[in-house]
Order: structure tokens, then sequence, then C-alpha cells
């Protein structure tokens, strides 16, 4: 399979890449663009690690393919804080410490401000099911959900 | 979508259908297929949209399992099948798979596909020959394969015009509450006349076969009843019958002839409940 050319919008911004026919856009972030948030877990859809969405609508890196990307508008963890002003829910998950190892936070980062961007307030019972196709093997979660339901309240008030 | 048909028919090597990909490129990554050709056909309109028809609905081939929960008119004709395709994986796994590609990935424990059975849905399938319907229990043969030929590729499923009275459900047994493969799936759709007598009904199975299962007798025990104790008990039994599962890590065959039973029974009460029954 040949390089193919692609035009995409990664966090607002208009990115040109390279990349193979079946080239992950994980690993077009990851290796090609150097947006290394987004991780590698299992490969398979199942862990979430390398969460993103794609025009608005949360998927795993892993299973899309780079190409696929074209004309679409991309959202990483990246671009999640305004420059150094923290977003809510990463400030909320350093206030809880709702992380230890951090290599699934991104993808939950990312999963918990698509599941609030749909729903503002959820419920102990939304954010676990919200959240179901992130794993953690460190936290054991309930840190996790506390401070996505902190962040919430706080950007209700906001 | 003539045009994909025809690339997937040129080709000599390996080609494949690419819409969500959640399935295939878990199988590119593994190794286990190694395409010469993939199409995608997610840019084709025709895939991309859920339309009301004067038949009922037409689903394409790339929509979303997200944007059949989102989609309120289908939601309130056939419950049980955008529950069933909500089923699938996480959110994330939500946002890009399709039930075409459910289907087409022929696995025994698909959860769409024994809704779609139970719903009576068909496919259009698009092909060197031109288009063809066909009931989608006809689409897989066996594990991991279907009745498709060459070049041809499923360009949407048409839902029936949902009757009055009417209602479907799905329920899948899972050792746990999210995120895993049906051990048991089990779909009934019936429709009730105004004494709440049931006069149609149609039920299937998943993951108790090599391919999901059309169940007429679970459907006779149910038409002509008030789907009563007694009915319901035929309905298990038929369904318990109807079983020829394996044996195997996730559930023993015992144990998946038993829970297909249970959940026929449970599955027909909510969609009686949701067909306006008591």
């Amino acid at each position: 399979m040949s390089a193919i050319h692609v035009t995409t919008k990664i966090n607002g911004d208009v990115v040109d890449y390279v990349c193979e026919a079946d080239e992950t856009l994980l690993d077009v972030l990851r290796n090609r663009l150097g947006l290394t948030g987004a991780k590698e877990g299992c490969s398979t859809g199942d862990c979430g690690a390398c969460s993103v969405t794609i025009d608005g609508r949360l998927t795993c890196s892993c299973l899309v393919l780079g190409v696929e990307a074209e004309g679409c508008e991309i959202d990483t963890i990246e671009g999640m804080a305004d420059g150094e002003a923290l977003h809510p829910l990463q400030r909320k998950f350093l206030e809880h410490a709702a992380l230890q190892c951090g290599i699934c936070t991104p993808g939950i980062l990312v999963a918990a401000k698509a599941l609030l961007d749909t729903n503002p307030e959820p419920t102990e019972t939304e954010v676990r099911f919200g959240l179901a196709g992130n794993l953690c093997r460190c936290t054991g979660y309930d840190k996790i959900v506390r401070a996505v339901m902190d962040a919430a309240q706080e950007m209700r008030r906001a | 979508m003539k045009e994909a048909a025809a690339l997937l028919a040129k080709e000599k090597g390996s080609a494949f259908v690419l819409a969500g990909g959640t399935d295939l490129l878990v199988r590119l990554r593994t190794g286990f297929i190694e395409p010469d050709l993939l199409v995608d056909i997610k840019r084709i309109a025709a895939t991309r949209s859920i339309q009301v028809t004067p038949g009922g609905f037409r689903i394409g081939a790339a929509v979303t399992g997200a944007e059949l929960g989102e989609h309120a008119k289908l939601k309130k004709a056939w419950p049980g099948v955008v529950e069933s395709a909500n089923l699938i994986g996480s959110k994330q796994v939500q946002g890009r798979c399709t039930m075409v590609g459910n289907l087409c990935n022929a696995s025994p424990a698909a959860d769409s596909v024994p809704a779609l059975v139970a719903a009576g849905a068909k496919v259009v399938i698009v092909g060197p020959k031109g288009k063809r319907t066909v009931p989608v229990e006809q689409v897989p043969v066996a594990p991991g394969r279907t009745s498709l030929k060459k070049g041809e590729i499923i360009e949407s499923i048409l839902l029936p015009k949902r009757l009055s009275r009417s209602g479907d459900a799905y329920l899948r047994f899972i050792p746990r509450t999210e995120m895993d493969i049906a051990v048991v799936g089990v779909a009934a759709s019936v429709t009730l006349d105004a004494k709440g007598v049931c006069i149609d009904a149609r039920v299937a199975l998943g993951a108790v076969a090599p391919t999901v299962l059309l169940v007429p007798d679970a459907a006779k025990a149910l038409i002509g009843t008030r789907m009563d104790d007694k009915a319901l008990d035929a309905l298990a039994a038929a369904c318990s019958a109807a079983c020829r599962p394996i044996d195997d890590k996730r559930g023993t065959r015992e144990f998946r002839i038993k829970v297909a039973g249970v959940l026929a029974r449970r599955a027909a009460q909510i969609a009686r409940k949701r067909a306006g029954g008591r």
C-alpha cells in the first residue's frame, strides 16, 4: 500500500500529513505529529487510552485509519487546556488524585469531556457507564468518578 | 455504491469493506487479515442516513450505534433493535460501530442480529449483478462467514413499518454489566390485537448456534395466546430446544440452553409491555 496525503483539522489547526493506507490514526498522531497524549493500550478498542473525538464523536483512535480523517475535525487531549489554564476536569483530577501511573488519564479526560458536553449533569451511574470504555488499573475508578462529578458541578456553576 | 462494488469485484487479492472498522481494524492490526484493498463506504451518502420511508425505515450501512440511539422515531418504533445495537462495546465503539458491520462480521454472538431477525429486517445488497434484497437471517452462514458474493456490499437495512400494538426487546446474558460478548442473546417482537391477544411474533436467539437462529416454534408458542405463564413456558421450552450451543469458558452448553429459555420469557414480557399489553 502506498502513502496517502491527508488534510485534517486537529485541535483547531489545519494539519497535513502523509501516512500509509493501513496506518492507524493513533500511530499518525503519536509517530508523525508528535501528539503523544493519546496512548496505545490494547490496540483493540477495549481500553480507551487512545480516545479522541472525531467531528465531536468520541472514538478510539486505534480503531480509525489515518486516511479516514481526511476533512475531519479531531480533538485530542493536547487541545483540552487553554494555554496554561487547565480544563476543570484536569484540575479536578489533580485535586482528587484521580490518577496514579497516568497512562489512562488522557483517554479518560477526553471521554469525560465528551460525556459532560452531552450530559452536563450526569448521575454517578451515568459517569460510570460513560467511562466504561476506559480502563484504569491503578485507581479503582472511585477517585476518577468523584473528580468527574466534582468537575461537572463546577462547570455547571460557571 | 456501484463503483465501490466494482472496485471490490475487480480486486484479485483480498478485499474488504470498511465502515466503522471496529472489527476490521482489530483483525488488520493483529495480522489476521492482510488486505490488498480496503473500500471505505462511509463517504457514500446512501450509507449515512436513517430514512423514514412508506415501508418503514431505511438505515444506511455506515450509520453508527450512537446515531441509532439518537434517532427518536426509530427508537420509538423499534426499541429492541436500537437497544441491541447500543449494547455493543463502549461509547468509543458506539461512535463508530454499525449494525451492518455487526451482521457481516458474522459472529454467532452479534448483539444486533437477533433483534434485526426478530424485527423481520431485510438488507439491500449492491453487487456486480445489481441490487437484491434478502432477509437478515440469510446473511450469516457460519461463524465469520456470510452469503455475500465477491463484489457485493450491503448498502442498507430495511426495517418494516411498525404496526400499532407492537413491541420488541433484546436481552443478553454477560457476566458483567458492560463491555462484553453475549453468552446468550434473545430478541422478541410481538403484535397484539385490541384484546391483548398476540397475533404475530418473531423470536431469535444469539450465541447458542453457529449462526443467529430464528425460532418459529417460539413464535407459535405465543401467537393466539395472551402471553400468559403457560404460553411463556412453552416459549421458553421452544427456545431451549432450538439451542445448539458450544461449551466454552464463557458458558457451558447446559447453561446456555437454560438461560435462552429464561431470557426469552423476560424479553417477550418486555416486548408485550412495549406493545401496550398488561
